[in-house]
């Protein structure tokens, strides 16, 4: 998807396909040991990637989170280029130095996807006040999970973005858990856009599996953004069908949450209304699915074609000349 | 005293002039401010009355609180906002008002500013100075006193550098904001009063140590206020026929090695003089590389230093005795040359 480009759901829907098969091509890949470490999966909340990407225009950027193959894949990075990061290969968005946790594409937008829960959130209202003193009409959005509303940053971040009317979005994918604890266990707060309140600034939940509610809300906070109305903090109430990381099952979970959120699945939410709309036909999801399974295979399988960085290659990585 | 020599000394453009620290610090600012409409200053009541230590004097006035941006007080929250500016095009300059403070913002200075171009594979530039005003002498106590300089030296990405005069100050800060770099410029808020020659314009050579004083019996290396206690105590050595020869070190990041190296295989005596605990600081490194590259050693290394068990007392007589005298540099540089 190009950010900025026209409402196209039809798009949208093949980038949350694609954000889909992308994340459980990564599952495998690690239990075939071609990738390792660490990862953090989105599955199930791809309509909050998308939905908010898709309000961005041209010159707009954002910072996302470790979490993050959602908005980068949404920004339009290919899947190849993705999967060579995460492979740790020279071809990769960082040039394989960086890793699952930082797929990152300057040209895209794409400024940051950070491993510290809440240093995102500075970094996007630092770029919205340099949009102020350039005089640009660009709006930053940033990208966080519920666990961030706790950390300091979430509130400096706020503060300053609020006394300065800075043009950035706060974009929550409440997934209902910080890590490993549910999101009451640590946070007196069942709505997270609450926390705008003391800001002075509006917090707007919206269905985060929905990606035309999602679209719908961020369109109008960019947009008062970009028109100098200020910051606004967005809470999506989503889900992620897997655990926090890599080595997390989940088992905290209660028995049945994670079937009544399959149930709302955002991508058969989409096609769906896009079949009742006439976009697409009944066997076009099937279909869909299918060519985009090929293209995340064969964009892994030539992922792992490439070579691994060498030392001397990523030593320009450290200083700029 | 010899003539000072300052192998960071780029093309002068001006004749020098005296100035205060703190007036050399200034015009560092007002000069990059107006050389480029990127630059921009900003910190805890960084404009009203030229700052707390009056070092922005006349910039809110002449550049508006845009670029010159005071910030509520959260370190950590305004050191990522300094990096997110500098990801589209803008130079910030931060100020620490206190370089106790530095902590607070320390995952902006650990995790983001010097990881950040890494974790990008080059993508981008980190252009971001960040002024940290340090130092004792000032009765400030335990929480305001430290000048934190080697707090931060275990961090590739991140360049490191301290002012231990007016003309450092001017020329080192330029290199600083010159630099597309995030880099720690230390100030030490006892030189603020001293003046010295400043050279407007001039912009140091990032990594280059200044021999300021040669001599061939024994090396002192120092930096911010034990800059200027070592010279006075080499004017003492000399009285006594020791001819002392002072570095102030400057870049911690890059640490020039090679200065101090190729002091030390003349006079095969080194004194590291330093207002922070010796453990693990650019003391240590120093006499640590030192042997490693195997200096044939005319004497044992000596370090003076902070107290490593003594958090900085408040009380005068205690705080003026846990800092490194000119007594104490002489009779370490004597005790090294043995007589």
């Amino acid at each position: 998807m190009i950010a900025g480009a026209p409402p196209d759901r039809l798009a949208w829907y093949r980038t949350m396909v694609r954000i889909r098969l992308f994340e459980e091509k990564v599952q495998e890949l690690f239990q075939t040991g071609q990738i390792e470490g660490t990862t953090h999966l989105c599955v199930g909340q791809e309509a909050v990637s998308v939905g908010a990407i898709a309000a961005m225009r041209p010159g707009d950027v954002q910072t996302n989170t470790y979490r993050g193959h959602g908005e980068a894949l949404a920004l339009g990075m290919e899947p190849e280029t993705a999967f060579a990061e995460l492979m740790g290969r020279s071809t990769g968005g960082s040039g394989g130095v960086g890793g699952s946790m930082h797929l990152i594409d300057f040209g895209k937008g794409n400024i940051g996807a950070n491993a510290i829960v809440g240093a995102g959130l500075p970094i996007a209202v630092g770029a919205a006040v340099a949009f102020q003193m350039q005089r640009r009409p660009n709006v930053a959005l940033t990208f966080l999970g519920d666990g961030a509303t706790n950390i300091g940053t979430f509130h400096e971040a706020l503060n300053m973005a609020a006394i300065w009317a800075a043009p950035v979005v706060f974009v929550i994918a409440n997934n209902l858990y910080g890590e490993y604890s549910p999101i009451r266990a640590t946070t007196p707060l069942d709505d997270l856009a609450r926390r705008a309140d003391p800001y002075g600034m509006p917090g707007v939940i919206a269905d985060g599996q929905d990606v035309d509610a999602v679209h719908a809300a961020t369109t109008e906070a960019v947009e008062r953004a970009r028109r100098g109305g200020g910051p606004s903090l967005l809470e999506m109430k989503t889900y992620r069908y897997r655990g926090h990381s890599r080595s997390d099952p989940a088992r905290y979970r209660p028995a049945g949450e994670l079937d009544a959120w399959k149930a709302r699945d955002p991508i058969e939410i989409l096609g769906t209304r896009l079949i009742a709309d006439g976009v697409i036909g009944a066997g076009d999801p099937v279909e869909i699915r299918r060519e985009v399974q090929a293209e995340i295979d064969a964009a892994a399988e030539r992922a792992a074609t490439a070579p691994y960085p060498t030392l001397e290659e990523t030593r320009p990585y450290v200083y700029a000349d | 005293m010899s003539t000072p020599t300052d192998a960071g000394a780029a093309v002068a453009v001006e004749p020098a002039t005296v100035m205060t620290y703190r007036e050399a610090i200034t015009a560092a600012l007002d000069d990059a401010m107006a050389a480029d409409s990127s630059v921009l200053l900003m910190g805890e009541d960084v404009g009203a009355d030229g700052g707390v230590f009056k070092t922005n004097s006349g910039l809110i006035e002449k550049y508006g609180a845009e670029r010159v941006r005071n910030t509520p007080i959260c370190e950590n929250g305004f050191l990522g906002v300094a990096l997110g500016m500098s990801l589209v095009g803008m130079r910030p300059i931060v100020e620490i008002m206190f370089a106790d403070f530095l902590p607070s913002g320390g995952d902006a200075l650990v995790n983001q500013l010097p990881k950040y171009r890494f974790m990008s594979g080059g993508q981008t530039a980190v252009p971001v100075t960040v002024r940290a005003i340090g130092g004792a002498t000032g009765r400030f106590g335990t929480q305001h006193s430290a000048t934190g300089e080697s707090w931060f030296m275990h961090l590739p990405g991140l360049r490191i550098v301290t002012a231990g005069s007016p003309g450092a100050a001017y020329s080192l800060l330029r290199a600083a904001i010159d630099d597309r770099n995030p880099v720690i410029f230390y100030e030490h808020k006892g030189l603020y009063a001293r003046k010295g020659p400043v050279i407007r314009g001039e912009i140091a050579e990032t990594g280059k140590a200044a021999v300021l004083r040669a001599g061939s019996d024994v090396t002192i290396v120092a930096t911010l206020l034990m800059v200027e206690r070592s010279l006075r105590a080499a004017d003492e050595l000399a009285l006594a026929g020791i001819e002392a020869e002072v570095i102030d070190l400057r870049w911690l990041r890059p640490l020039d090695l090679p200065a101090v190296r190729s002091s030390v295989e003349k006079t095969g005596r080194v004194v590291v003089v330093e207002e922070q605990v010796h453990a693990a600081g650019w003391g240590a490194t120093i006499i640590s590389e030192l042997t490693i590259w195997g200096t044939a050693w005319a004497s044992a290394p000596r370090r003076l230093s902070l107290p490593d068990d003594l958090p900085m007392p408040y009380t005068p007589p205690l705080e003026d005795e846990v800092l490194p005298s000119i007594g104490a540099i002489v009779a370490a540089a004597r005790a090294s040359v043995g007589r």
